[in-house]
């Protein structure tokens, strides 16, 4: 035992620390940050929609009866009930319940997917009557109703693909917070093994080996352990959830630019 | 100096958590309001149902923001960036309304 | 402020030695150091601008002489496109922010690198992945675009060249600077060393992050509004096109709300740089801290303010002429009070002339030839005479080269030694200065006279023999400014290679940039230093050098 007893232990490094480092309240500035650049990137297009819309009232009035404002209606309320399941989601993280947080993201997944297939059908309904992009059909509309169709498609095909990229980002958060955590709690021993070797060994709380190295040589007296821990149930820190939590942020993000979205399409008949 | 302008690693503080109940009480809410909305538009009310609408429209966002985006609870610097990027693109609009109604 | 606690632990490995994973060039384009990352930036750059720098030197071979032929038509709309591609967005918008900014902001914050850093590299990538689809945009398709850099809507619709590829490009290099100010933001806000009160951050991180929100919050709208164009070229939807009702004027509206703030994103961190440099070589605090730091603030806020001067003669409403030329009047206030401060600074200051502040020195004289002829033009009676001419380009050249060029080589005679810990020849560096600085004028000035004459800018060639003489003797300029530039980068890289070893603070500088060892070891600082004293505190006492 004497062995053990001049070997020390360190706690990692200065690099270690820098690796580790985890500025929960700078993560989710960050994003936050990000969700402003991505309001002034659709907020571009407001300003287009509001100067023709100031300049074309009537046509942008006609237009709009072309849609469907029960579809409208529906997806709206889809992407408000996906809002509330992601927010719960994050909750119940928060609290430890691995388990219903990915069913909770895993609805939030569906109902996405559900909004892209409603908004499939409409956009094929349109290609069908000949609405769309440079289609001769639609050259002979007003200028104002070119206008009204081509934002439609614009706006509303980048809240698309913002969608599909939000229900890319949850999907490999489901994988994220599925991972089982193990928990380590006590940093090992060495001790002189079988022939005399001295061996590192990391146990858990009740004693359970978990991990031995290999035979530590004579020489060497200081020894720094790296632990990659992940919490157990309930015992949840920040950076646990801060990922899921910015992924979040940009959904109810999607979420509000349809907020937006719905009235100045659908809802200006 | 206050806290939040220190180098301090691990610094944060929880939120206080937000009663499932709650976030439910705000998804009601937000369809009702929703309803609202579209029921106004079926009235024909001209300028006030474009206003309707906004008003509609910027209460649900708040909503979400505060409660599902947890803002109320979070530092100053994030209510002051979001508000410096509404205010951007306000500006940003109002300015351009100098040309087009004045041609 | 606390050198002796930095200095006096044994030296680690500088970042340049550093053996992480990777060796060799895998450890530079992996590396998540901020400093790694900085410098790849600024050898990017530099590369991107000798690119320019010599479409430029061409377009001045084609101007030499009336109804001169040495390129065709074509290939000169495509010089001036590209070399005002490549020179605004790689080389002026990423300008000191990326290199230096990458480089020193953590630095001087005492921090021991930006907040993101994966996020930093990948910006890095995006920037290169942009660069590289937008200089592509030569060699495929129906050659390079030839619509100038600002893409004007029709004919950026109509023409047949390959402008979708050059948006592209331009849009990827966005996102890439969208990236880096939300670091840059993250970073001042969280990472600041214990004692940092915003007020006691150098002046160079005030300019860097006033910069970091016009990055954020203008150029989005840039991003959306090139992304029209393209899906307005690619799918025909009917946006911009007048011939379905779009309205090419509010195209110009989008393109300006971006690339007016987006100017100020080229000057403002140089006018950080020139701040840090002038109190270092006067020997004296800087005059009127939070002047200067305000004045940045107050840039960026009335710089995204006045973007309809770009428009006085395309058509928009008197009302917006006349309040467009109002808010331009504005800013130029917050621009003469750094230009008062610093030379308040100098007054009564102990001046060393070395290479950086001749630079900084004449950044100043060219900045405020290039600001107040920027005044001229927003007079809206004199715009009329002056839009489109050689005027424009004159003044923006004043502006861009003579302050953002200019700044940049200031801050690289400054930091180069604390970057690469390496001395370069001073003599050779004053030398190359003043052949660049009378290059510079000589290339430049007259294009001021030649516009007042009437002289259009963007035209293949001209007949009239009044506008040869300046026009060659504008050539020459360009010629002796070449001269100048080589001469400069062959001493950096002489000194890079062969230089004697640099001293950890050459100039006498007092911010925390020259407490930690030339060049600095991995994570800056043995231990993250507690700051006392406001950033230019210190002067008093040091030795007269």
């Amino acid at each position: 035992m004497s062995n053990a007893a001049n070997l020390t232990f360190s706690q990692p490094t200065r690099h270690m620390t820098q690796e580790t480092h985890h500025d929960y309240t700078g993560s989710k500035l960050g994003m936050w940050i990000f969700l402003v650049t991505e309001m002034l990137l659709f907020g571009g297009l407001f300003l287009v929609y509001a100067v023709y819309r100031y300049m074309h009232p009537a046509d942008f009035h006609n237009a709009a009866q072309d849609l469907n404002v029960f579809i409208g209606t529906v997806n709206t309320c889809i992407l408000l009930t996906s809002s509330l399941t992601m927010a719960l989601s994050i909750a119940t993280l928060q609290k430890g319940q691995r388990q219903a947080a990915v069913w909770l993201l895993l609805t939030t997944i569906l109902l996405g997917i559900i909004f892209l297939v409603n908004k499939y059908f409409e956009w094929t309904a349109k290609i069908h009557h000949g609405i769309y992009p440079n289609s001769a059909e639609m050259l002979r509309f007003p200028q104002g109703e070119i206008l009204f169709f081509g934002l439609y498609y614009v706006m509303t095909g980048l809240h698309g693909v913002h969608v599909v990229a939000g229900v890319v980002l949850l999907s490999i958060m489901v994988n994220v917070i599925r991972r089982k955590p193990c928990d380590v709690h006590v940093f090992g021993a060495a001790s002189p093994g079988p022939a005399g070797v001295r061996r590192l060994t990391l146990t858990d709380a009740t004693g359970h080996e978990m991990w031995t190295s290999e035979g530590i040589g004579e020489l060497i007296d200081s020894v720094s352990v790296v632990v990659n821990y992940r919490p157990s149930e309930g015992r949840m820190r920040p950076q646990d959830y801060v990922a899921l939590e910015n992924c979040g942020l940009y959904w109810h993000l999607v979420d509000i630019i349809w907020i937006f979205l719905f009235p100045l399409f659908y809802l200006i008949t | 100096m206050k806290r939040d302008d220190m180098n301090a690693d691990h610094q944060h503080h929880e939120h206080p958590a937000i009663s499932y109940g709650k976030f439910v009480g705000v998804w009601l809410a937000l369809l009702m309001l929703t309803a609202l909305t579209v029921a106004a538009s079926g009235l024909q009310l001209h300028v006030v149902g474009v206003v309707t609408a906004a008003c509609v429209a910027t209460l649900k966002t708040l909503l979400v923001l505060y409660i599902f985006m947890h803002l109320m609870y979070e530092e100053r610097i994030f209510k002051i960036a979001l508000a410096v990027g509404v205010a951007t693109l306000a500006v940003f609009i109002a300015l351009t309304f100098a040309d087009f109604p004045f041609r | 402020m606390t050198a002796a606690v930095i200095a006096a632990a044994p030296r680690e490995p500088s970042y340049l030695a550093y053996r992480g994973r990777y060796s060799g060039i895998l450890g530079w384009i992996f590396s998540l150091d901020h400093k790694r990352i900085g410098v790849m930036y600024l050898i990017a750059q530099a590369v991107f601008f000798l690119v320019g720098a010599s479409l430029g030197v061409t377009m001045r071979l084609q101007l030499m002489r009336p109804d001169n032929h040495l390129v065709q038509p074509q290939v000169y709309n495509a010089l001036f496109t590209l070399h005002g591609v490549i020179m605004i967005f790689l080389f002026v918008i990423p300008s000191l922010s990326a290199s230096f900014g990458n480089f020193f902001l953590p630095i001087l914050i005492g921090a021991k690198d930006v907040s993101f850093p994966k996020l930093n590299l990948m910006s890095w990538y995006l920037f290169m992945i942009g660069a590289v689809v937008a200089l592509m945009s030569l060699f495929t398709g129906n050659g390079p675009p030839d619509t100038g850099w600002t893409f004007y809507v029709p004919y950026s619709i109509r023409t047949s060249t390959n402008v979708v590829m050059g948006l592209t490009g331009v849009f990827i290099i966005g996102f890439s600077s969208i990236l880096t100010g939300l670091n840059f933001i993250t970073t001042v806000h969280r990472l600041r060393a214990p004692g940092m009160s915003w007020f006691r951050m150098p002046l160079f991180v005030w300019a860097l992050y006033a910069t970091a929100w016009i990055q954020v919050l203008a150029t989005p709208i840039l991003g959306i509004t090139l992304a029209l164009v393209v899906v307005e070229r690619l799918a025909g939807v009917g946006i911009f096109d007048p011939a379905k009702g779009g309205d090419p004027i509010l195209y110009q509206h989008l393109f300006w709300i971006y690339s007016h703030p987006a100017v100020y994103i080229m000057i403002l961190p140089a006018m950080g740089a020139i701040t840090e440099i002038i109190p270092t070589f006067s020997h004296r605090t800087i005059f009127g801290y939070k002047a200067i730091a305000m004045s940045s603030m107050a840039i960026a806020l009335l710089g995204s303010l006045v973007w309809g001067h770009h428009m006085f003669v395309s058509g928009q409403s008197d009302v917006a002429d006349i309040t467009f030329s109002l808010l331009t009047f504005l800013v130029a206030i917050p621009s003469a009070v750094k230009v008062f401060n610093w030379t308040a600074t100098l007054y009564k200051g102990s001046i060393v002339l070395e290479a950086p502040m001749l630079y900084a020195l004449s950044f100043i004289f060219l900045f405020s030839i290039g600001g107040l002829t920027g005044l001229m033009q927003g007079a809206l009676a004199v715009d009329v005479h002056l839009h489109d001419t050689a005027f424009i380009v004159g003044h923006f050249h004043y502006v861009m080269f003579g302050g953002t060029g200019f700044g940049f080589f200031a801050a690289l005679h400054y930091w180069f030694p604390k970057m690469f810990g390496r001395s370069y020849s001073d003599k050779v560096a004053r030398l190359a200065w003043g052949i660049l600085f009378v290059g510079f004028n000589t290339l430049y000035f007259p294009f001021l006279i030649l516009g007042w004459l009437g002289m259009p800018r963007r035209y293949y060639t001209y007949s009239f023999p009044q506008f040869a003489s300046l026009e060659m003797l504008s050539t020459v300029g360009s010629w002796i400014l070449v001269t100048g530039i080589l001469l400069m980068v062959g001493n950096f890289l002489h000194a890079a290679l062969k230089g004697a070893r640099a001293e950890d603070n050459p100039w006498g500088g007092v911010t925390l940039d020259w407490k930690i060892p030339s060049p600095p070891p991995l994570e800056n600082f043995e231990q993250i230093p507690v700051i006392t004293q406001g950033p230019y505190d210190g002067f008093e006492g040091q030795a007269p050098r």
